[in-house]
C-alpha cells in the first residue's frame, strides 16, 4: 500500500486582484518507510500540497489519501495517526521544553515515557534545556524540539514541512542524520526544503516551481536524466570568466556554483578543448576544466529552464 | 526637511492603504459624536410616572392633566393602587409615583396645605434627583397660579422618598455597571484572543493536526476565563458589601446564578469573535470598539436608556450588558426574585445560544 | 575593482549584555571594492556585530571605522554612508515599487533629479517597467529581493551590507543576485554579506567566520580549504562550527 497518493490535486487562492495558483495539478505516490523529499523555492506550492495532505486545506480539485485514508472523507482518522511539523516550528514559546513535549503527546493520548525511546536519540541534545521556555532556544534547538513533538505518538508518518530553513548548517546535517534513523525505523518521512544539497540525501524527490512538478525520481536517476555534458571552469579572474564564458557562442547556460562555473554547451560537437582555446585567447590563466556529474542543483536550473520556456 | 515629508508621504499612504484602519480613524469619531450628541442628556423625557389620586378631586386632576401635559412624563393609567405601585417599581416599569392624600383640595381650601408624595426609585440616583425636581417644580408652578388668584397662600407639601437608595449613593448604579462591563470585557475579549493567538503563531495547525477535537480546545481557552471571571465578581461584590456599603437585597445565589448566565454569554460572544478573526490585533480591536464601546454608550450603565432617541433605545437591546445591569440592579438593590428578572435571563439565554450556534457554523475545522 | 583603501576596520569589537559576551573583541579589515563573506553559525554573535557596523547598536568596547567614520562619534554618517538589505524587511509591502525608490532615494538625501534618473535606470535594468506601479507585495519573492539590493545601492554608498539576502529563492534568481553583487563590486561598491548557502562562501573573496564570539577563521577561501585540508567551504565551516560550545 503506498502510504501517500495525490492525484490531480489543484489548490488556488483568492486574493484581493487575482487567482493564485499554488499547486497546479499535482500527482505522485510515496511507498511506505520512504523518505521523500519536496525540493523546490518559496512560491512553489510545498506548504500548501502539505496541507492538504495533513487535512487542513481542502483542494480545489483532485484526490489524495494517506495511508488509505481518503483526505476529505476520513480527515478525522488521519489527524489521528500522523506527525506534523509545519513551517516555523510551531512550539509553544512560553511553555518550556518539557511542558511542550508533554502536551503534545497527551493531545495524542500518550505520554512521553511511553515513546520515549524513538525520540531519545533527538531529546538528550534537549535535556540540559529542559527547563528552558521554547522562545528562549536558538533555531537549532526549536526546530530539534519540534520534531521530538512530532514523534512522540509514534506517528505512522511523518510529515516535516521546511524543518531546515533558517537554520545554520551544522544543525541541518544534524537533523539529516536524525531523520536518516528514523526512516530505519519504519517511518515514512515526506519532508520539503529548498536547499537543493539536502536532496541527495532522500529515497525519492519531487522538484517542484510554481505549483509544478518538474520531475520525480530517485536523485541518481535525476542526475543520471540530465542530457547534457556539464563542465566545471576555474580561473584566476571568475568574475571576468563568467562574462566570458556567457558571451562564448557555443553556450548553452553558464551559472556560478561556488569554487567553479558549471557550463552547458549548445554544440555537442564541441568539447573541453575548444573551451580552453577560447578561454586562453580571452586572457584567462589558470584554467581548470573538467566533465563533472550534474548535481541536484544543477539539474533543477536545468528542468526551471526548459520550464520557463 | 525633505526626509521628513517623505517620511509624511510614506505614512499617509500606508494609512489609505489600510480600510479598515481607515474606518476607524474617521468613522468612530462621527459615530461617537453623534452617540454622545444624541445619547448624553440628563434631561429625561417621557419617563412613567404612577399616580395615586386618593382624592380624586379638581385640584388633583388639575395637577394630574398638568403632569401629563409636560413632557417629561407619561402617565401610566393601569397602575391605580399601592401594591400595584410597588411591584412597578420592583420591576422597574416606573421610576416614579406622585400620592395624593385624601380630600386633597378640601384640606388645600380650609387648611391652606395638603400633603403630596412622591417616590422615586433610586438606584438610579442622579435620575431619581432629576425626576423628582421636575415634579416638584410642577407642583411649585401650580402653587404659584393658585396663589395668584388668592389673598392666603396655600402650600403644597412634598414628601419625597428615596426608593431603595436612600442614601443617593451613586455606587448602587455604578457597581452594576462596572460588573457588566468588566465581566464582558474579561471574558469576551480575552478569550477570544486566546484562541486567534492559536492561529497567530501557527499552533492552531498542530492542534487541528491531532486527536484534540475542536471544541475541547475551544473549551479550555473558556474555562480559565470563566473562572478568572468569577473570581473577579466574588472580588467585586466583597468590595461593595464591605466598603462600598452596598446591600445585598436578594438571593445571593439568583445573584451567582445570573452572573453565571451572563458570563456564558459573553465567553460565547468571545468565541464567535475568535471565529471571525485571524489576528489577536483585530480581536482586541473588535473587541474593544465593537463591545467596549456600545456597553459604556448603551448599557444603561453611563447614561440612563430612556433619555436616549428611539433608534439609540433598540440598538441598546442587542447589548447583552443591558439585560443584566438590569438584573443585578433588581436582585441586589431592589430585592426583586426570579419572577422579576426570567424576561431578561430568557434575553441573555437566548442570546448565548444564537452566539454559540453562530460560532459553531463558522468554526473552521480546517485552515 | 580592488583597491588598498580600507573601508571597514575594527580593533578589538566588543559587545556584552550583563555578563555574556556576545562578541569578543573581533579585529579585521575590508578593502574597497571587496565582496567580504560575513559567516558562523545562529548564536554565534554574527548579526550581534553587525548591529555595531551599520550604526545602530552601540558596542561595549574596541574601535571601529566605517567608510573612514567612527561608530562611537559618527554613527549618523556611517548610516548615511552605507546600504542595508535584510531577508526578514527590506521593502514596504503596501507601497508600489516607484514608491518605494522614491522614499529610500528620499531618505538617503538624492535630490530629485537624480532619484528620477537613477530610479528609471533601476526599473529598466530589472525589467520592472509594466510592474513600477505595482504593489511591492504582490512581487514574486526573487524580484523584491532584488529590487532591494538595487534600492540599497541606489544612493551609491560605501559599503553595502547584506544579512541572508538569498534565503527561499530559487536557484537561478539567487546566481542572478549574485550576479548583481559582482556587478557592484566591480564599481567600487564593497559588498558585505552574510549567507547560509555555503556555495556563496565561495563566491567572496575573503570571508570570516565566527564562532563563540571570536572570528576563528579569516582568508580566502582557497586558503582556508588548503589550511583546513578541506575539499569545499562547507567542510571548513563544519569543522569550525562543530567545535562551538554555544549550540543552544
Amino acid at each position: 500500500m503506498a502510504a501517500i497518493t495525490l492525484e490531480n490535486i489543484v489548490k488556488t487562492y483568492q486574493t484581493k486582484k487575482s487567482v493564485i495558483t499554488a499547486v497546479d495539478d499535482v500527482s505522485f505516490s510515496v511507498e511506505e518507510g520512504e523518505l521523500f523529499g519536496l525540493i523546490g523555492p518559496d512560491g512553489a506550492g510545498k506548504t500548501s500540497l502539505f496541507r492538504v495532505l495533513t487535512t487542513l486545506l481542502l483542494a480545489d480539485k483532485g484526490t489524495a489519501t494517506v495511508l488509505d485514508y481518503d483526505v476529505v472523507k476520513d480527515f478525522e482518522s488521519i489527524r489521528d495517526i500522523v506527525g506534523y511539523m509545519p513551517g516555523r516550528f510551531s512550539l509553544y514559546q512560553d511553555l518550556t521544553v518539557e511542558e511542550n513535549l508533554e502536551f503534545f503527546a497527551t493531545i495524542f493520548n500518550t505520554t512521553i515515557e511511553e515513546n520515549y525511546d524513538l525520540v531519545a536519540d533527538i531529546y538528550k541534545q534537549l535535556e540540559p534545556f529542559k527547563t528552558r521556555r521554547a522562545g528562549k532556544l536558538s533555531g537549532g534547538m526549536k526546530q530539534k524540539l519540534a520534531l521530538s513533538c512530532a514523534l512522540i505518538h509514534k506517528p505512522k508518518i511523518l510529515f516535516l514541512d521546511e524543518p531546515t530553513t533558517g537554520v545554520d548548517p551544522v544543525s541541518r546535517k544534524e537533523f539529516w542524520e536524525m531523520l536518516k534513523r528514523l526512516k530505519a525505523q519504519g517511518i515514512t518521512i515526506l519532508v520539503s526544503t529548498p536547499y537543493m544539497d539536502e536532496a541527495k540525501l532522500c529515497d525519492r524527490i519531487a522538484l517542484m516551481q510554481n505549483g509544478k512538478i518538474l520531475q520525480i525520481n530517485t536523485p541518481q536517476n535525476i542526475v543520471n536524466t540530465y542530457g547534457s555534458n556539464l563542465y566545471a571552469v576555474h580561473s584566476e579572474n571568475m568574475f571576468k570568466l563568467l562574462t566570458d564564458l556567457r558571451a562564448f557562442e557555443k553556450t548553452e547556460s553558464c551559472f556560478a556554483f561556488g569554487e567553479n562555473h558549471h557550463l552547458t554547451l549548445n554544440d555537442e560537437a564541441i568539447g573541453i578543448t575548444e573551451i580552453e582555446t577560447y578561454l586562453k585567447n580571452s586572457g584567462h590563466t589558470q584554467l581548470t576544466i573538467e566533465t563533472i556529474e550534474p548535481g541536484i542543483e544543477d539539474c533543477f536550473m536545468h528542468l526551471m529552464k526548459k520550464n520557463n520556456d | 526637511m525633505k526626509q521628513l515629508l517623505t517620511f509624511i508621504k510614506k505614512e499617509f499612504r500606508h494609512i489609505l492603504r489600510d480600510t479598515r484602519s481607515l474606518l476607524v480613524l474617521l468613522g468612530l469619531p462621527i459615530v461617537q459624536l453623534l452617540i454622545f450628541g444624541f445619547a448624553i442628556t440628563n434631561e429625561v423625557r417621557n419617563t412613567s410616572i404612577a399616580i395615586l389620586d386618593n382624592s380624586k378631586d379638581e385640584v388633583t386632576q388639575n395637577i394630574i392633566t398638568k403632569i401629563e401635559s409636560s413632557q417629561y412624563f407619561d402617565i401610566d393609567r393601569t397602575i391605580s393602587t399601592s401594591d400595584q405601585i410597588e411591584k412597578a417599581f420592583k420591576t422597574g416599569k416606573i421610576k416614579v409615583a406622585i400620592v395624593f392624600q385624601q380630600n386633597f383640595q378640601e384640606e388645600l381650601l380650609h387648611l391652606n396645605k395638603a400633603q403630596v408624595q412622591i417616590l422615586a426609585d433610586a438606584t438610579d440616583p442622579n435620575q431619581a434627583t432629576t425626576l423628582t425636581n421636575y415634579l416638584s417644580s410642577i407642583l411649585m408652578d401650580y402653587q404659584t397660579e393658585l396663589n395668584q388668584q388668592n389673598k392666603l397662600p396655600f402650600t403644597i407639601n412634598t414628601e419625597m422618598r428615596m426608593l431603595y437608595n436612600p442614601q443617593l449613593k451613586g455606587a448602587y448604579t455604578s457597581v452594576p455597571g462596572v460588573m457588566g462591563m468588566i465581566l464582558l470585557l474579561i471574558s469576551t475579549m480575552m478569550t477570544s484572543i486566546a484562541i486567534v493567538k492559536e492561529k497567530e503563531f501557527g499552533t492552531m495547525e498542530i492542534l487541528l493536526v491531532s486527536p484534540m477535537k475542536p471544541w475541547l480546545v475551544v473549551l479550555s481557552k473558556v474555562i480559565p476565563y470563566f473562572i478568572i471571571s468569577m473570581i473577579n465578581v466574588a472580588s467585586i461584590l466583597i468590595l461593595s458589601v464591605l466598603v462600598l456599603e452596598l446591600p445585598i437585597q436578594g438571593s445571593l445565589l439568583l445573584l451567582i446564578g445570573i452572573t453565571t448566565l451572563y458570563l456564558l454569554c459573553a465567553l460565547s460572544l468571545g468565541i464567535l469573535i475568535s471565529t471571525v478573526t485571524n489576528s489577536q490585533l483585530a480581536a482586541m480591536l473588535i473587541s474593544l470598539l465593537g463591545l467596549m464601546l456600545p456597553v459604556v454608550m448603551l448599557s444603561g450603565y453611563a447614561f440612563p436608556i430612556a433619555n436616549m432617541p428611539t433608534v439609540l433605545q433598540i440598538i441598546s437591546n442587542i447589548v447583552p450588558a443591558k439585560w443584566y445591569i438590569i438584573m443585578v440592579k433588581g436582585v441586589m438593590i431592589k430585592g426583586v426574585g426570579i419572577a422579576g428578572i426570567w424576561k431578561e435571563s430568557l434575553v441573555i439565554l437566548g442570546m448565548t445560544f444564537f452566539f454559540l450556534l453562530v460560532s459553531v457554523k463558522r468554526f473552521k475545522v480546517r485552515l | 575593482m580592488i583597491s588598498n583603501e580600507i573601508v571597514i576596520k575594527t580593533d578589538k569589537l566588543t559587545k556584552r549584555f550583563g555578563d555574556f559576551i556576545a562578541v569578543s573583541e573581533i579585529s579585521f579589515e575590508v578593502y574597497k571594492g571587496e565582496i567580504f563573506g560575513f559567516l558562523g553559525a545562529n548564536g554565534a554573535g554574527k548579526t550581534t556585530a553587525m548591529k555595531m557596523l551599520i550604526g545602530i547598536s552601540k558596542p561595549s568596547s574596541g574601535k571601529a571605522q566605517i567608510a573612514g567614520y567612527d561608530v562611537y562619534k559618527q554613527t549618523e554618517l556611517v548610516k548615511k554612508n552605507i546600504g542595508y538589505m535584510s531577508q526578514k524587511f527590506s521593502l514596504y509591502e503596501d507601497l508600489t515599487v516607484k514608491e518605494n525608490i522614491q522614499l529610500f532615494g528620499g531618505i538617503y538625501g538624492l535630490s530629485d533629479s537624480e532619484l528620477e534618473s537613477k530610479g528609471n535606470q533601476l526599473i529598466t535594468k530589472l525589467n520592472l517597467q509594466n510592474e513600477a506601479d505595482k504593489l511591492v507585495g504582490s512581487l514574486p519573492l526573487g524580484w523584491k529581493q532584488k529590487l532591494s539590493f538595487s534600492i540599497a545601492i541606489l544612493h551609491s554608498p560605501k559599503i553595502v551590507f547584506l544579512d541572508e539576502p538569498t534565503g527561499g529563492v530559487d536557484p537561478i534568481t539567487r546566481r542572478q543576485f549574485w550576479d548583481m553583487i559582482y556587478e557592484a563590486s566591480d564599481n567600487g561598491i564593497t559588498v558585505f554579506v552574510t549567507t547560509h548557502y555555503m556555495d556563496e562562501a565561495e563566491y567572496c573573496r575573503r570571508v570570516s567566520i565566527m564562532v563563540d564570539g571570536v572570528i576563528k577563521a579569516l582568508d580566502s577561501p582557497k586558503n582556508l580549504k588548503e589550511q583546513y585540508k578541506a575539499e569545499s567551504m562547507e567542510e571548513v565551516f563544519l569543522m569550525l562550527a562543530r567545535k562551538a560550545q554555544r549550540g543552544e
